[in-house]
């Protein structure tokens, strides 16, 4: 019997110690932290995505904790709604922005830009780029390996069997430009995603002279400025044989659209054109 | 008679790792054949490591061989000279062995006519009269660069950068890789004349000795050349164990002079100058004969080509042109490569110009040239084996595959040769030296980001 009431308080006398150590240790190094931190962390979608430019989302709720006002503090997966939200718990203005998308700028498919090699290689676009110009003529375009779908955390993003290029799914996106930054060829960009979901862009980044990309695929832009003439609101800019449409300018009017000789500017989400009865 | 059941020379080799894959020398037996000039000359302007050559002539010059057509542009690049007679038609761009269309200067050829100052004549000429800055100087005007195919300017090499001097020279003379024979050929048909430029290249880089670095599988060039250093000061031969990448700088130098080169340090650390032996006739043309270099001896081989040959060809031949030469593309073809198996390029069509670094050209039947499929991983530690640099091949690979640049970095990647030994070696048919030159590639950009 002494040697179980012995055990027992022994046992109990070492479960004290060490719940007082603990308890000590632990006010000692207590980190202090804003509670708010954890608060807003927990509103966060949690996808640890970097969209916001900081490292995951605990590291958002940080900045925007430290921050004086949310001006430049955007979750682009959340959005106005969630950015609202954060601005109330923090007692400050919520900015709100422009929703924006990913957007893939070749048209390049097999149909349209033929191929004359075969790629032996491993698999991995930003291997290819790497190591030649690819298996058609034209070394800017979209090579398929699908870089930008491994990089993507949101399923928005997958190559079409068919065309062999990437297509968004729009209501999947939530622009934090993963696969912007995987693209060995820049070719998706983030561009506003606009009213309707409608808009319109240079579906090509060749940068070879006209004659060349046109030879390498039937849709290419050649650089020939007859959208830029067409445009009346300054939108399209030509450099290095390639012209570009700024979306901050451009009114959707679809001008430049129908005067493309190449084919080579895509409009998204429109509405089929009435056809006009030309009056003999 | 020799009663000793010992060979005379044991052949030495670096520390780890390496292969020995099949040594094919087909052409081995073929002496040196000189290809007509083509129609049009494409002459890339980048023929170096470093900057891009500028282009001095504009459309419609005219020019003979050896006129300067591109000046060196900045401390790392080098002169390109034309190697046709005739008019320039135009500067304009064009796929080249990078697989990318890059800048080039076309020129339409017209006849055979060389420069007046460049020296014919096929006399040896043995005297040195220069001294060793005058010697770098006439290599750097001449626009010669590394023969071995990392075409890095030799006048560069030869000047040591401050603190550091160079004790030996080593000449690379190995040719490890299979099927190509064009450094053999020459040894055996120009040794008078290479042992020369070694002189050259003992004076101009102040060192006292030389060591010549033969394969085994060249004993004929051995014996040829162990019989003609008697007649030299300094030079001596060093018969190789048969084993890839023998004939990379600082392995070489390991087999020959027992001394490892430092993670990112250059040879000349050790004391080492190492040049392929081709460069060191190129240099005595340039010394002994004011040739700038404009041509160069490519074998052109395969296991279905029917005239496998090592042919002197000049700089912007279309390899059309050597294919034609060898008796056409074999039926069979299914990829062209430009260099060895092991580190060469596989191009995208014939018209690919010849350029300084090309030493061969191979035509691969079409069933030994298809990958098969990638498979996991079976962490059987083969390719750590056969690293050459003691790397861990597997693990970089993953790292590539998964864009860990870092972690890349932190495991040594910039320390790879890219020799292929790993690819070569994987069972589960990994492209594990893809993988790797794209780590080396962006950790590489990362850390000149840092500075």
């Amino acid at each position: 019997m002494n040697i179980i009431l012995l055990s027992t308080l022994l046992l109990a006398a070492i479960g004290g110690i060490s719940a007082v150590i603990l308890n000590v240790v632990a006010r000692r190094f207590q980190v202090d932290e804003d509670d708010r931190v954890r608060l807003i962390e927990e509103i966060l979608p949690a996808a640890n995505c970097g969209g916001c430019g900081y490292p995951g989302c605990r590291g958002f709720a940080e900045a925007c904790v430290k921050a004086s006002t949310l001006a430049g503090l955007r979750c682009p997966v959340g959005g106005d709604e969630l950015m609202a939200k954060v601005g109330a718990m923090l007692g400050v203005a919520a900015p709100t922005s422009v929703q924006m998308i990913a957007v893939v700028r070749c048209n390049g498919t097999c149909d349209h830009r033929p191929k004359i090699n075969r790629y032996d290689g491993a698999q991995s676009c930003a291997v290819e780029s790497m190591l030649y110009g690819g298996d058609t003529g034209c070394s800017y375009g979209c090579l398929s390996h699908g870089d930008c779908v491994k990089a993507c955390r949101f399923d928005a993003i997958y190559i079409n069997r068919e065309t062999l290029l990437p297509e968004v799914i729009e209501d999947k996106c939530t622009a934090c430009g993963a696969c912007v930054k995987a693209c060995p060829k820049t070719i998706i960009e983030m561009r506003k995603k606009g009213p309707g979901s409608r808009r319109i862009f240079v579906n090509c980044v060749n940068k070879d002279k006209g004659a060349v990309s046109r030879k390498a695929c039937s849709v290419s832009c050649i650089a020939c400025g007859k959208c830029q003439q067409a445009c009346n609101y300054n939108a399209i800019t030509l450099s290095d044989n390639l012209a570009y449409i700024d979306y901050n300018m451009c009114s959707l009017c679809r001008a430049c659209v129908e005067v493309c000789p190449t084919s080579a500017i895509a409009e998204l989400n429109f509405p089929a054109k009435k056809r006009q009865e030309s009056v003999d | 008679m020799d009663f000793f059941p010992f060979k005379k020379y044991t052949s030495r080799s670096f520390r780890i790792g390496g292969i020995h894959p099949p040594e094919c020398k087909l052409s081995a037996g073929n002496p040196i054949v000189a290809l007509s000039p083509p129609e049009t000359a494409v002459i890339p302007i980048v023929q170096s490591l470093g900057i891009p050559s500028s282009p001095v002539v504009k459309k419609g010059d005219r020019v003979k061989v050896g006129t300067l057509i591109a000046r060196s542009n900045g401390f790392v690049s080098a002169n390109i000279h034309s190697s046709v007679s005739g008019i320039v038609r135009k500067i304009d761009e064009i796929t080249d062995q990078s697989g990318y269309l890059r800048t080039a200067i076309f020129i339409d050829v017209e006849g055979d006519e060389w420069s007046e100052e460049i020296d014919r004549s096929e006399e040896l000429v043995k005297e040195i009269k220069l001294s060793p800055r005058e010697i770098i100087g006439v290599i750097e005007k001449n626009g010669i660069v590394g023969l071995g195919g990392a075409t890095f300017p030799t006048h560069i090499k030869l000047t040591p950068p401050a603190g550091m001097t160079a004790e030996v020279l080593v000449i690379n003379a190995v040719e490890c890789e299979p099927y190509l024979t064009s450094d053999h050929r020459l040894m055996l048909e120009k040794s008078d004349e290479i042992l020369v430029g070694i002189e050259l290249l003992m004076k101009a880089a102040q060192v006292k000795k030389a060591v010549i670095g033969i394969e085994d599988n060249k004993a004929d060039a051995i014996r040829l050349f162990s019989e003609k250093v008697r007649h030299y000061t300094g030079i001596e031969v060093v018969a190789l164990k048969v084993q890839y990448p023998q004939g990379s700088e600082k392995h070489l130098i390991d087999a020959i002079l027992h001394r490892q080169v430092g993670s990112g340090q250059l040879p000349v650390s050790v004391g080492a100058v190492v040049q392929n032996v081709g460069t060191a006739f190129a240099v005595y043309e340039a010394v002994q004969k004011n040739k700038p270099l404009v041509e160069r001896v490519v074998t052109i081989s395969g296991k279905s080509v029917h005239r496998p040959s090592n042919l002197l060809v000049r700089v912007g031949t279309p390899i059309r042109q050597l294919i034609d030469a060898a008796g056409g593309l074999p039926e069979d073809t299914g990829k062209i490569i430009v260099g060895g198996p092991m580190m060469g390029k596989a191009v995208v069509n014939m018209e690919i110009p010849v350029v300084k670094g090309c030493s061969g050209v191979l035509l691969m039947p079409s069933l030994e040239s298809q990958r098969t499929k990638m498979k996991p991983c079976i962490r059987c530690s083969r390719c750590v084996q056969v690293c050459p640099m003691g790397l861990e091949p597997y693990l970089l690979g993953a790292a590539g595959e998964l864009s860990l640049w870092d972690r890349a970095e932190h495991e040594r990647v910039m320390d790879c040769i890219e020799c292929g030994c790993c690819s070569f070696t994987c069972p589960a048919n990994r492209p594990l030296v893809d993988f790797i030159r794209l780590c080396k590639a962006k950790a590489g950009a990362i850390i000149r980001a840092r500075k």
